[in-house]
């Protein structure tokens, strides 16, 4: 072996081993322990926090939403249809109809829409053409609520009062139909962008497979990809439904805002965002109205969440079938 | 052989018909908006605030709305930004254990999907509990509510994309997690990060539900962080319903201002995407 | 004197055990090649030297790995000054995202050594401290890794600019920049261009009178080419080790044997 001071005179000569140095090196050394020690410790207390803050939001508006029991039972609330805030009758039926209603008929109108565009998107279109149309779907994603409220104000609420002429409808075009029409532009950008990831992660190779047996592009399509993506797709419909569910602005500024059970597509409705936007805020003359329209935003709150974890879960399936 | 090719062509033009749907859609509201927009926009729009009363005063333009909404979104997204980096840093597996990271993740993509009206209503009640009226500070408070989820969800996916191995080039030096953080990962995910603060303004400043309550709106400027504010979407949703075409005017030069705020927004990301990645290592 | 003592070296990953009990000394100031068909835990020997295989998930280390006779498994042993003495060279070379300079300056910064403790500098550029003295630092550096020559108009660009092979001399400067007693090295040329390669093996001849350079190895020919001593694992096991001339010239295990001839790779 090598004796240990056989320095060559060469210019590779290393640091002198001084005692001085070594103690400075250690002293600093304990300064950045420290300093890491504080930035873990405050990693752990930020994220509970953030946790923490969610929890407060839960729980302040149900806290908020519990006085209204005292006054109706639990089944009066959800499905009772006498609104009468003035006379401590709170019935909320009819909005939640109002919004099941414009949901599914949003939903309805774009699923097609979006499966077909990410299936396009994703499978068919060449990489540089996907690019641009990320782009231009970004942008659709991005366009604030009120915007697309106003284009339905000036666009499809005529439209609609048209077609209720046409088919002999009295409307003023304030209806479901329209605030379904709204919404449903509003949630295919969202849609098609988590769909399109999706059908992404599918790997080459499941593709080439079937391509190489003499599948057409539909069929690997068809029998392959959409197979392997199914519970993603399910997860980005689940994602856009609580989008379309909680959705404010834009609704109700087409939907009508008639406290009523909807019977037809060209009736007015009055979906749960919609009330609360438009009532809460000047509630406090009433007692217990406050109550109610917190109740509502629980509902709001709890059916998202509810999506949200589906979706979440949907997801994670897909992660591991997939990989 | 021929049913299938048929199926195949049906399904195809259905899938094209879609794609044309969604950019005509698109194509379609910057029409609709831009029409109705730049025949009302013109320079006192811009630089005068509303007489004689937001809703009904046929004077004046919507300088009210267009400062208002830049207080807001400055407050906004520098709180945001304070307080999401943070938090998205945190999120990486040195610090905490995997568990509790993602269910934090899950806590957070749940808020994302919390609609806005949501945030608007549980930002009034804190606000009457402190006493508060609809105010800047408000307005800012909820906005902030609102995008940091967004924010610190963008934040965490580029920070995630940091190559593992380039993390461990740096422990390799003797680095300890902090220095690794902030010298090697917050550069690295430079980009992501900005695309994500853009992301969040964006999202944030076309709210309208989460500051219908809590900003209130004015014809005035906000001289102090006590006083209501107007902004940019509630001057959309509360001109565009009156019966007086000078007021619907300013809704839709507010509109159309919006619009092109999202638009250049979703170019600036993009762009400052390519500025920033100087130093990426890809 | 041996530098490193390794004695019944464990290592799973969840139930896939990759090390077993393997036991060894490793001398100073001579190139270790690590050699041994790919997945039979090269890697992992060399990284469990410096503790990087803490970074891993669910990885399990058992037995104890001693350095200057100090155990550096012990719970209470600092891992950043561990790997302070310890550098790491990685397959593939991961530029930090700064610049060149700055991917130098970085190791020294961190650990606040300066110019001042470098001998081979003069009395006059030792006074030259701050940022004079860094510059002479970084350049101290590059020279060593035999790179300054190519990057000495542009230091300020980033280093993700560079060409692969320079990327891995960058690495080897800013291993080399920590001022470590020992360098592991993990396929350092496996992505390089072959005159890259030849370079970084250059330059590892001309560290070794100062350094102790383990490297892990697919390619028996560099290990003859550079080697002075010589691990061959197999499957997870130590099968042989010792000088290069004696690991080739008369191999004794039958699988070193058959590996040599290229009968198993």
């Amino acid at each position: 072996m090598r004796p240990k001071l056989k320095m060559p005179s060469k210019k590779w000569v290393t640091r002198k081993e001084s005692g001085n140095n070594h103690s400075e090196m250690n002293q600093r050394l304990n300064k950045r322990k420290v300093k890491d020690n504080v930035a873990s410790v405050s990693a752990r207390g930020i994220l509970i926090f953030v946790n923490f803050l969610a929890l407060l939001i839960f729980c302040g508006i149900f806290w908020k939403a519990l006085p209204i029991l005292s006054l109706v039972s639990l089944p009066e609330l959800l499905f009772s249809s006498s609104w009468h805030p003035m006379k401590n009758e709170f019935g909320l039926f009819p909005f939640i109809i109002g919004t099941m209603a414009v949901t599914l008929l949003a939903m309805i109108i774009s699923l097609p829409v979006c499966m077909l565009t990410s299936i396009y998107l994703s499978e068919y279109a060449k990489r540089r053409f996907r690019e641009v149309s990320r782009f231009a779907i970004d942008i659709l994603a991005g366009i604030p609520s009120v915007v697309y409220g106003l284009c339905g104000v000036l666009v499809i609420v005529p439209l609609v009062e048209f077609m209720g002429e046409l088919i002999g409808v009295q409307t003023t075009g304030y209806s479901l139909l329209a605030g379904g029409i709204v919404l449903a532009v509003m949630v295919i950008p969202f849609i098609v962008s988590i769909s399109m990831e999706v059908l992404r992660m599918v790997p080459e190779p499941y593709r080439e497979s079937a391509l190489a047996l003499g599948a057409t592009r539909w069929e690997t399509v068809k029998y392959v990809v959409l197979k392997k993506a199914r519970s993603g797709l399910i997860a980005a419909t689940v994602l856009g439904f609580a989008r379309a569910f909680g959705e404010t602005m834009a609704v109700l500024m087409v939907v009508g805002n008639v406290a009523q059970i909807p019977t037809s597509l060209f009736d007015a409705a009055y979906p749960l965002p919609a009330l609360i936007a438009n009532n809460y805020g000047e509630v406090m003359s009433i007692p217990l109205y406050d109550a109610a329209l917190m109740s509502a935003a629980f509902i709001l709150m709890l059916v998202v969440t509810l999506f949200s974890l589906t979706a979440h879960y949907a997801l994670l399936k897909v992660g591991k079938t997939i990989a | 052989m021929k049913k299938r090719k048929l199926e195949e062509n049906i399904f195809k033009a259905l899938m094209i018909i879609s794609l044309l749907g969604v950019f005509a859609a698109l194509a379609g509201i910057i029409m609709v908006v831009a029409v109705k927009g730049l025949s009302s926009l013109n320079l006192s729009m811009i630089i005068e605030t509303p007489k004689g009363g937001y809703y009904l005063g046929k004077e004046g333009g919507i300088a009210n709305a267009i400062v208002g909404s830049l207080y807001l979104m400055a407050g906004a997204t520098t709180l945001a930004f304070i307080i999401s980096l943070p938090v998205a840093l945190a999120l990486q597996k040195e610090y905490l254990s995997k568990r509790f990271a993602d269910f934090t993740r899950l806590v957070l993509d749940i808020l994302w999907g919390t609609p806005s009206i949501v945030y608007g209503v549980f930002g009034f009640v804190i606000m009457v509990y402190l006493g508060m009226r609809a105010s800047l500070l408000g307005g800012i408070v909820v906005l902030t509510l609102l995008m940091v989820p967004i924010m610190v969800r963008a934040m965490d996916e580029a920070i995630r994309l940091v190559p593992f191995e380039m993390k461990e080039m740096a422990y390799a030096l003797g680095t300890t997690r902090v220095e690794t953080t902030f010298a090697v990962v917050l550069k690295q995910a430079m980009p992501g990060i900005v695309t994500a603060v853009i992301l969040a303004f964006g999202r944030g400043i076309g709210d309208a539900a989460s500051i219908l309550f809590t900003a209130g709106y004015t014809d005035d400027i906000p001289t102090s962080l006590l006083d209501p504010v107007a902004s940019l979407p509630l001057a959309v949703f509360f001109q565009i319903g009156t019966p007086v075409p000078e007021v619907q005017a300013r809704a839709y030069a507010a509109a159309l201002i919006l619009l092109v705020i999202v638009i250049v927004i979703n170019i600036i990301a993009r762009i400052l995407g390519w500025r920033f990645a100087r130093h990426i290592v890809r | 004197m041996s530098k490193i003592k390794i004695k019944k070296l464990s290592v799973s990953y969840g139930n896939h055990q990759v090390l077993n009990e393997v036991s060894l000394d490793i001398p100073e100031r001579q190139i270790i090649a690590v050699i041994g068909p790919s997945g039979c835990g090269k890697t992992t020997l060399l990284k469990s030297m410096n503790r990087l295989l803490d970074l891993n998930e669910d990885v399990a280390v058992s037995g104890d790995i001693a350095i200057d006779g100090e155990n550096i498994y012990r719970p209470d042993i600092d891992v950043n000054a561990l790997r302070k003495r310890v550098g790491f060279l990685p397959q593939r070379p991961y530029p930090l995202p700064m610049s060149i300079f700055d991917n130098v300056a970085f190791g020294p910064k961190i650990h606040g050594l300066d110019v001042s403790s470098l001998s081979v500098v003069s009395n006059k550029e030792r006074e030259g401290k701050g940022n004079k003295g860094t510059q002479r630092l970084v350049e101290h550096y590059l020279r060593l890794a035999g790179l300054w020559e190519e990057v000495k108009d542009r230091l300020n660009a980033p280093a993700a600019k560079l060409s692969i092979g320079q990327q891995q001399r960058l690495a080897l400067a800013r291993v080399l920049s920590i001022e470590p007693e020992i360098i592991l090295a993990d396929e350092p040329t496996s992505a390089l261009d072959p005159i890259s390669a030849k370079l970084v093996e250059t330059q590892f001849k001309i560290l070794k009178e100062n350094y102790t350079i383990i490297f892990v190895t697919h390619i028996l020919r560099q290990a003859r080419r550079l080697a002075d001593y010589i691990i061959f694992l197999y499957m997870g096991d130590l099968i042989e080790h010792g000088p290069a001339v004696r690991f080739f010239g008369e191999p004794c295990d039958e699988k070193t044997k058959a590996y040599i001839s290229g009968e198993i790779s």
